[in-house]
């Protein structure tokens, strides 16, 4: 292979599966420190291939449990598995205590599954900054399906959409009655609804209601979300889990949806960059550039309004439209 | 650059060998070390040697606390330590907490234990123990 030689040592590393190296490296990218960047880079045109499995639904919906079992059932498939798990982070300390880990149960020695937890780090929207990034490190090292367990979710914490390839909305019994399926935000991004806990009176209900909303249309591309039923305790219905996941990503395939969706995701990764960079840097330049601080301070005295001077920032790259 | 020059928090795995079940202490600590600004990676109850180490390397861990109240500790903790040397990971600090002997407790940190707080050790100082820790390894 001739481009192997131009590989930062790290990436070379993670492509030779060395566990390590890509544990220091989804670090390295979650610390936004100078390394991760080249990394990426190199690794990058390796990546985009695997499918990348959201795991989204309310805090106590048994999502790692539902993780734990669908590990298993991917290895008895002899399919090798990166799994993200993603907690809170503190919004006073940046403290996180994060635990999805306790639920997982696998044998210390199966090399065919990496488990990380990461913290949101201040995130909005259910993942972190670097969940992106580190899927794509777990696919360059090797692994044949990645799954990201959120943050329990709100209503709006919709972000796993722009990282999976499909997006599981896990919900229990008695969460609401059927004009919640309606509301707009998590209900409107599953490929796949599950049912967990389905072992629990009003499961019926749950079902019906999301089979319904289902009913109603209105997905992209023609796929319209399976509801299944699952059960952690025993454990049931995990089989048909992942048939389900399964048959959207060939969905995607058949479709051509998969295309669609990657350059949707990717545009919205790339303005969430710039947004970012360019973000930080004006707000820096604001108090420093003397003619920016001159649009600024005449914000402040009112003599013209924050959005006329966002305006005019933003001409040069608005104009292009 | 080595780590936390910036503000990237510590990370710290929590667990349990052996199998007692009294995991208040380690969930105090766990709570406390969150407090303090650090991502604690809880492993939780009844873990072996290997995935508690299997656990730190995934993870990228500054620094591991191991708690025990069964008194399997002398085959436990230096059996974590043999298995981080041999996957070439030594570097990463191990502190303890729990009932151990103080005779258990000098012939641990001879073994490689860092830091061993027995029962009535305040938080400020396990906390403060970890931080140094953390920041001195590597």
């Amino acid at each position: 292979m001739t481009g192997a030689a131009r590989l930062p040592a790290s990436a070379r590393a993670i492509l030779d599966g060395d566990r390590r190296a890509l544990a220091r490296a989804i670090s390295e990218a979650e610390d936004d420190r100078p390394g991760a960047a080249a990394v990426a880079r190199a690794l990058y045109p390796r990546t985009g291939r695997v499918p990348i499995v959201g795991i989204t639904g309310p805090l106590g919906v048994g999502k790692s449990s539902l993780i734990n079992l669908l590990v298993n059932r991917l290895r008895e498939l002899d399919r090798t598995v990166g799994i993200i798990a993603v907690d809170p982070s503190s919004p006073y300390t940046g403290g996180s205590v994060l635990g999805d880990r306790i639920r997982f149960e696998r044998s210390a020695t199966d090399a065919g599954v990496f488990f990380r937890s990461m913290a949101s780090r201040g995130e909005a929207g259910g993942v972190a900054a670097a969940t992106r990034e580190a899927a794509r490190l777990m696919e360059a090292a090797g692994f044949d399906v990645i799954l990201v367990e959120t943050v329990g979710s709100g209503q709006v914490d919709i972000a796993i959409r722009n990282i999976a390839t499909s997006s599981v909305v896990v919900l229990v019994p008695h969460l609401g009655d059927e004009v919640q399926t309606l509301k707009a935000g998590l209900f409107e991004i599953a490929d796949v609804f599950c049912v967990n806990k389905a072992d629990l009176p009003g499961a019926d209900l749950a079902r019906r209601d999301l089979r319904e909303l289902v009913g109603l249309g209105g997905r992209p591309g023609g796929w319209s979300a399976p509801v299944v039923a699952t059960s952690t305790q025993p454990p049931s219905g995990i089989e048909e889990l992942w048939n389900a996941v399964d048959a959207h990503e060939q969905f995607l395939d058949k479709s051509g949806q998969r295309e669609v969706d990657e350059r949707r995701r990717l545009s919205v990764e790339i303005v969430e960059r710039v947004r970012a960079e360019v973000g930080r840097a004006l707000a820096e330049r604001l108090e420093r550039d003397p003619v920016l601080k001159d649009l600024l301070d005449r914000v402040v005295a009112r003599s013209i309004d924050p959005r006329t001077a966002a305006d005019r920032l933003a001409r040069p790259v608005a104009r292009g439209r | 650059m080595p780590p936390h020059e910036k503000d990237a928090p510590i990370r710290v795995l929590i667990a349990k060998p052996g199998l007692d079940g009294h995991d208040r202490g380690a969930k105090v600590v766990a709570r406390a070390l969150r407090d303090a600004g650090m991502e604690v990676i809880y492993a939780g109850l009844r873990q072996t040697p290997e995935e508690i180490v299997r656990a730190a390397l995934e993870e990228d861990v500054d620094l591991i606390g191991l708690s025990i109240l069964s008194g399997a500790h002398m085959a436990l903790f230096p059996k974590v330590l043999q298995l981080l040397k041999r996957e070439h990971a030594g570097d990463i600090p191990v502190f303890a907490g729990g009932i151990i002997p103080d005779e258990d407790a000098r012939r641990l940190r001879k073994a490689g234990i860092r830091a061993i707080f027995g029962p009535g050790s305040s938080l400020e100082e396990i906390v403060s123990t970890a931080r140094k820790l953390a920041r001195t390894a590597q």
